[in-house]
């Protein structure tokens, strides 16, 4: 095994481009685990803590561009106004130890549909920034995963950052593991309010084989909030209708029966998730309604 | 491979490191600093905690590699740390001298906590003691990685809620004591820590 050691980003492009097998390491919470375990021996690593600007975010005028080793740790601190749904999924991740060292980067590189993030960054909606020695790329975070721990990374690319839409509107993670910490989701849900486009996004994870949206029940429950005129009123929302969404959610995913739990019980467990975390939006949309028309 | 770096404020150098070795192992079999325990290898357990660069890791899951040039804290350097600290608001990194805990005195630091029969010994962090007195401790595995958890956690927040220990320590196995005398020992740390300042 070669340890690779770039000093700089052009530097890690180039060492991925003569090593294509590489594997980056950042955090090292999956990487590590692996090869602690003589589950992968790869012939080279190549360490990213070395380059400081991808442990770096900027905040934008609509997006965060979030460097790929920002630790959830920071995401948790810094970030909580522009990325809620982030935050909130990276607060479950693992123990502090972990967030400590973990970011979004890595669920990224290593896409298991179980990866907290990534039901936030579908909810948010998201680009990722690669890059090769053969130049940029921003792939849709919808068009990243492409199956069960794959994605849409070229073998000599690397992950640079996230752009990730800044929240306008309430933003909501659930997650069903067996105890607060240590915990890799039996399922989670996260979904967002866009307000300014009147619609809503879901994301789903550890339910199908990869990360997903629910687009069916996101396309109901937009013409459904529109037709009621709801984004207007403030109204709650009719319970019929957040039983439809639940159902609908429930309907986009394409579970297993796994040692976690069964395809059953996550197609239930998403439902509920999917009409709780639209309750507590949807509440937080109307709160801040209120206090912006200034009515009691 | 040679890693250099500093390890509980002195400089250390680790010769043939298997570039797919962790920190801990490094500190453990090469260093013969053991008290960092290896028990899961996977990051669920937290007995392998240690400070890197001030922060809270899981040294199981940290490359070797990749802590060249770097500054770590094992429970081996702890009462030193926690001395400079009280002292002088911390030991500057990679400093030489009487700043650090060496490499003998580590592998030979043992608990000489303070007996409540003798009053002997005054050789351990604050958390350490507070642990002793508050019977935190029973098969001991995950003692190390709960003293560096909960010492940072002190650090940061002085005044801890139950929640905010529960959070910091959600990291950290144990399978003796049921948590509830490490939650009295970081409250008691916490009490004593107030009263001193």
């Amino acid at each position: 095994m070669d340890f690779l050691r770039p000093a700089s980003w052009e530097e890690a492009l180039a060492a991925k481009a003569e090593h294509p097998t590489a594997v980056p390491i950042a955090g090292g919470t999956d990487v590590m685990v692996e090869i602690n375990f003589d589950h992968r021996r790869p012939e080279y690593l190549l360490d990213l803590n070395r380059i400081g600007e991808l442990s770096e975010w900027e905040v934008g005028q609509d997006t965060v561009r979030l460097g790929a080793s920002v630790p959830y740790s920071k995401i948790m601190e810094s970030l909580r106004a522009e990325l809620p749904g982030l935050a909130l999924a990276s607060h479950t991740v693992a123990s502090p130890q972990i967030r400590n060292r973990g970011g979004v980067g890595g669920n990224l590189g290593t896409a298991s549909p179980a990866g907290d993030a990534h039901p936030a960054l579908l909810a948010a909606g998201a680009e990722v920034e690669v890059e090769s020695v053969r130049g940029t790329r921003l792939i849709p975070i919808d068009a990243f995963y492409t199956g069960v721990k794959r994605n849409a990374l070229a073998a000599d690319e690397l992950i640079k950052s996230v752009h990730i839409k800044k929240a306008d509107g309430p933003q909501q993670y659930s997650k069903v593991g067996t105890r607060n910490a240590m915990v890799i989701a039996v399922c989670a849900f996260g979904l967002a309010l866009h307000p300014e486009t009147r619609t809503v996004r879901t994301g789903i994870g550890s339910a199908a084989p990869t990360p997903v949206r629910a687009k069916t029940a996101e396309e109901f429950l937009n013409a459904a909030l529109e037709e009621g005129g709801f984004w207007d009123n403030g109204k709650i929302i009719t319970p019929s209708v957040a039983k439809q969404f639940a159902e609908l959610c429930s309907g986009a995913c394409n579970p297993i029966d796994d040692v976690r739990g069964t395809a059953s019980y996550r197609r239930h467990a998403v439902g509920v998730m999917a009409r709780r975390t639209l309750t507590w939006t949807w509440e937080s949309y109307r709160g801040a309604r209120r206090l912006t028309e200034g009515a009691a | 491979m040679r890693v250099n770096f500093t390890v509980n404020g002195r400089p250390q150098e680790a010769d043939d490191v298997w570039e797919g070795e962790s920190l801990l192992y490094v500190l453990r079999e090469r260093l013969g600093l053991p008290g960092s325990k290896n028990a899961c290898e996977q990051g669920e357990c937290g007995s392998c905690t240690v400070r890197l660069d001030g922060v809270p890791v899981c040294s199981c899951l940290v490359a070797a590699g990749q802590v060249e040039g770097r500054d770590v804290v094992t429970v081996e350097g702890l009462a030193d740390f926690a001395k400079q600290r009280a002292q002088h608001g911390g030991c500057s990194t990679g400093a030489t001298g009487a700043c650090g805990t060496s490499l003998q005195d580590a592998r030979q630091w043992a608990a000489k906590g303070q007996d409540s029969q003798t009053g002997e010994g005054t050789e351990l962090a604050p958390i350490q003691q507070a642990f002793i007195d508050a019977g935190a401790v029973q098969c001991g595995f995950c003692t190390p990685g709960l003293l560096v958890a909960a010492d940072e956690m002190l650090e940061r927040n002085p005044n801890p809620s139950d929640a905010d220990i529960r959070e910091a320590l959600s990291g950290n196995l144990c399978r003796c004591t049921g948590y509830e005398k490490i939650m009295d020992a970081v409250r008691l740390a916490a009490a004593r820590q107030a009263e001193a300042v």
